[in-house]
């Protein structure tokens, strides 16, 4: 099967309504960036607490962000996953000692308002760890005839959590009836949990509490981090074909790094140390898609091919456009499959992936390309001018010009 | 040709049989398959669920303790030297970016006095550099090469300390780091499976630093009482300890300022072993310590000649109690009175380990709870199996039978890639999976540009062989060069990058090598191999 068969479509030609295409959309992005007062930073960048709650019974999100908010200062978001019975809670109190106590008062909070059947008197096995749930049960099991030995308790212990956290429960058990699907629990083991726990209305599947300091320094080194890497990239490509063409590189990838933060703004979403896992992706696919035309067109300069550059240009884009088309597909099925279930850790993370290979695959075309030709004609003219002007500033025109070979 | 091309066939199988080798080991059972690959490829935390926590040791605390006990030396040799002087301070650091600055400052030595007091600090304080303010005042700060030296004993003493008192907790698998190259006074703390740090936060925190002094007078009500019963100057060799006694603290609870013996008859390093016990009354629990060997000979020695003299436990800078010496006392000791098994069992914890040399504060407290990570884990593995299904069906499609040719490529390339992470000990995180997802594109994308170039050739009129040989030829230029761009950025993440974008580096980096000899070496083999049977091939399906 084959799909483009000796191509001839004159991108070069055609490609000013998509340079101001570019233009637009990387001016939008960063007036979005600008309104919103800079990119949305999630708060592994900025400081503050987050905490990703599961319910049986969802409460609305108003009703746990204003309870949250007698109680904790700084803004307080609580968002509702689609799909799920999960609510993402976060605040960017950024003062030190106020996030030392944010975990506790956070979950104190919502059990005093979303766990209202509560029985201070029982364990709550969505909330409780292995160990404590064997604590628990020792002392009531030996009184109920029902004595493990310690190895018996913790495996035990262990079977009736890892049957929780394991997916559909996915850290909840709605009714303790549900245990008796668990391996080791007889009805006797199952009256005295019965006796001893609930199960309370949510659980707690993630927390993530940064302190100011350590958010301040995280962006720092990522921001650097990524500056550095570009600079080398545009040294071995340089280095590899020409100076310029390195620079069009960069400036490609560039453009598609904003033009996704910009889109990440537009859409109110986080940026965070998995997005920037997203970018590097995002950028490590454009420059490779980048390379590989540019490599066409030293190959074709090489072996002389008929026309002016900006032919040479058009026919390496065609050349390559089979195998442009076909490999950004297949990444993109990829990222699109991670995007639907890849579930929600990585929902930032593939949406960047899913916008940025579409972005990086355009730019190396109607972005990389089009600096090289405007370079080139720049430095034709230059030379053209030189040559006519040998008399007069003959030192000018002695210099070889590098480009025109 | 057909020689060559066995010893390619038989070097291809034997990394096969290494990789997987490294992955599942030799299983005789398919449990034991499964415990093999659970042991050798290891979860991040963010995958299999657990917490870390980054510390930051407060190291202003050990400049101003060395500064405050040096100054303290320093005036008692004044003293005997017969120098005097109007005062010696401590001028405490505040921030952790100040504390070499913490410094001894000392007021009002005789002009006349000052080459004496000169050799005095050389000869008693050698880590520290005297500088003049004006003719009678100085100042002293900490020599470079010590101050370094005090700075990473104790992070050194920090890390050791933590590190004993998680163990002890029981979580076995812990790991305590300093947290970059760079941070040098930021611990990691990694705990898998642990879902609720607040009792190990709070263990971390509680200094649990037992003295036992000799009581020379007391309990005062206040500091101010106890000097007024002194005549305002304390004896020589003693000092104040304990708290003011508010309203409703009795001596006998803990309250209480007691004149004591400036130096402890045991300290908290003396302390081997610590265990809870239970009370006399039902339901009220203590706190047993047994001595060191040294130790307990001297709190023998002194016991035995002490007979009816208070002596004051203190825990933390308070006074627990004051009991009279009833008979000598060897080798061991109870604290009496602790709320419940858990605070017994916790300060024991705490007295075994012995205390932080600063104080810590938590910069980061991260926890996946294991539903999460499970989920994490499914999710991921869904999404990458139908990805990598799509990605083979449309190879199949459009390649014919080049595209088995892609897919094994592909898979040889995923058992390499997931085989060197065992073999490094490498960790599998969340960013790490994203290395991979690049790695599976740029392995497809490797293959597509050959299968692209090798029609190419067919369409420009040459024979097969040829058009395989140049195909494989013209991108494997191509390929060099993005592959290579990719690892020089991955080198400079790899370098200056931390954590995440670490893990996302490693994992790309070892997939690009694997896809160079995956999708140039193994492919071509395959190609080769097909087209050496003896009867020539005159099409190929691709």
């Amino acid at each position: 099967m084959e799909i483009f068969k000796k191509t001839n479509y004159d991108f070069i030609g055609n490609m000013w309504p998509f340079i101001i295409l570019s233009l637009l959309l990387t001016v939008a992005g960063l007036v979005s960036l600008w309104l919103n007062g800079g990119p949305k930073y999630g708060i592994d960048f900025i400081g503050g607490a987050f905490m990703d709650v599961n319910f049986i019974n969802r409460p609305p999100a108003e009703a746990i962000r204003s309870a949250l908010r007698q109680k904790i200062s700084g803004e307080i978001e609580a968002q509702e996953v689609s799909g799920t019975q999960e609510v993402l809670i976060q605040t960017s109190a950024r003062d030190d000692k106020a996030l030392q106590i944010a975990r506790g008062d956070m979950i104190a909070t919502l059990n005093a308002n979303f766990n209202k059947n509560a029985n201070d008197q029982k364990l709550d096995l969505n909330q409780a760890p292995q160990a404590t749930l064997a604590d628990r049960l020792r002392d009531p099991l030996a009184r109920a005839g029902a004595g493990l030995s310690e190895d018996q308790l913790q495996a035990l212990s262990k079977a009736i959590t890892g049957f929780r956290d394991t997916s559909p429960r996915s850290g909840l058990v709605s009714s303790l009836d549900q245990l008796s699907a668990v391996p080791g629990v007889t009805p006797k083991i199952l009256d005295v949990i019965k006796q001893e726990c609930q199960a309370g209305n949510f659980a707690i599947r993630s927390v993530e509490i940064v302190g100011p300091k350590i958010g301040a320094d995280l962006r720092q080194q990522a921001i650097n981090v990524v500056l550095i890497a570009l600079a080398a990239m545009l040294v071995y490509i340089a280095f590899r074909f020409e100076w310029i063409y390195g620079v069009a590189a960069v400036i490609a990838v560039f453009h598609d790094t904003i033009i996704t933060i910009g889109l990440f703004s537009l859409f109110h979403k986080q940026i965070d140390l998995t997005v920037i896992a997203a970018l590097l992706t995002l950028v490590g696919y454009s420059m490779n898609d980048t390379i590989v035309t540019f490599d066409r067109i030293r190959e074709n300069l090489k072996l002389g091919v008929r026309g002016t550059f900006t032919d040479i240009v058009n026919l390496s884009v065609n050349q390559t456009l089979s195998r442009t088309i076909l490999t950004s597909g297949l990444t993109f099925l990829t990222a699109v499959s991670l995007f639907i279930w890849g579930g929600q850790v990585l929902s930032g993370f593939s949406f960047a992936l899913v916008i940025g290979i579409m972005i990086g695959t355009y730019s190396s075309i109607f972005v990389a390309c089009p600096i090289l030709i405007f370079w080139r004609n720049l430095a034709e003219g230059r030379a053209a001018q030189g040559r006519s002007s040998v008399g007069d500033k003959g030192i000018k025109a002695a210099k070889p010009v590098k480009t025109a070979k | 040709m057909k020689t060559n091309l066995r010893y390619k066939f038989f070097f291809i199988l034997g990394v096969i049989l290494v990789c997987i080798y490294g992955i599942i080991g030799l299983p005789k059972s398919k449990d034991e398959l499964i415990a093999n690959w659970h042991e050798r490829i290891h979860l991040g935390l963010d995958l299999s669920g657990g917490t870390y926590l980054v510390i930051q040791v407060q190291q202003q605390d050990a400049f101003n303790q060395e500064a405050s006990s040096d100054a303290d030396r320093l005036k008692e040799a004044a003293r005997k030297a017969n120098i005097p002087v109007n005062e010696i301070n401590v001028e405490a650091a505040t921030s952790i970016q100040d504390a070499k600055n913490a410094a001894i400052v000392v007021k009002g030595v005789p002009s006349a006095q000052a080459g004496n007091f000169r050799s005095l600090v050389n000869e008693q304080l050698g880590e520290w550099v005297l500088t003049s303010v004006n003719p009678t005042d100085y100042r002293l700060t900490l020599k470079p090469t010590n101050a370094l030296a005090l700075w990473k004993n104790t992070l050194e003493l920090s890390k050791n300390t933590i590190d004993k008192k998680i163990n002890a907790l029981g979580l076995t698998e812990a790991t305590v780091q300093q947290r970059r190259e760079d941070a040098d006074s930021e611990l990691l703390v990694q705990m898998p499976g642990t879902d609720d740090p607040t009792r190990v936060k709070q263990i971390i925190q509680t200094a649990g630093v037992l003295e036992l002094y000799e009581v020379k007078g007391g309990p005062f009500n206040s500091r101010e009482e106890a000097l007024a019963q002194q005549g305002g100057v304390l004896p020589l060799g003693s000092k104040l300890i304990g708290q003011p006694i508010t309203n409703g603290s009795t001596p006998s609870k803990g309250g209480g300022v007691y004149l004591v013996a400036r130096t402890p008859v045991v300290r908290g390093q003396d302390i081997m072993d610590a265990k809870p016990e239970s009370g006399q009354m039902p339901g009220t629990w203590n706190t047993g310590f047994v001595l060191s060997q040294e130790a307990a000979r001297r709190f023998g020695e002194f016991t035995g000649s002490h007979i009816g003299t208070p002596l004051a436990i203190v825990l933390d800078g308070k006074v627990l109690e004051a009991p009279s010496i009833k008979n000598q006392i060897n080798d061991q000791g109870v604290i009496e009175g602790q709320n419940s098994q858990q605070d017994a069992k916790d300060l024991s914890l705490n007295l075994k380990a012995g205390s932080l040399p600063a104080r810590v504060t938590y910069e980061q407290e991260s926890t996946v709870g294991p539903s999460l990570g499970a989920d994490s884990i499914r999710q991921g593995f869904v999404a990458g199996i139908a990805g990598v299904l799509a990605v083979v069906v449309v190879m199949l499609v459009y390649y014919k039978k080049s595209g088995i040719n892609a897919t094994l490529a592909l898979v040889l390339n995923a058992i390499i890639l997931i085989a060197c992470l065992s073999y490094f000990d490498a960790v599998l995180t969340l960013p790490g999976i994203a290395g991979i997802i690049l790695t599976i594109g740029m392995a497809v994308d490797s293959n597509v540009l050959i299968f692209e170039r090798i029609r190419e050739e067919l369409r420009a009129g040459k024979a097969v062989i040829p058009a395989v040989d140049s195909g494989f030829r013209k991108a494997f230029l191509t390929i060099i060069d993005t592959h290579i761009t990719t690892v020089v950025s991955c080198a400079i993440l790899f370098l200056f990058g931390s954590g995440p974008v670490k893990g996302f580096a490693v994992t790309l980096v070892i997939g690009l090598i694997a896809n160079l000899f995956t999708a140039v070496f193994v492919s071509r083999f395959i190609f080769d191999w097909e087209l050496s049977r003896p009867k020539p091939v005159e099409t190929l399906s691709i």
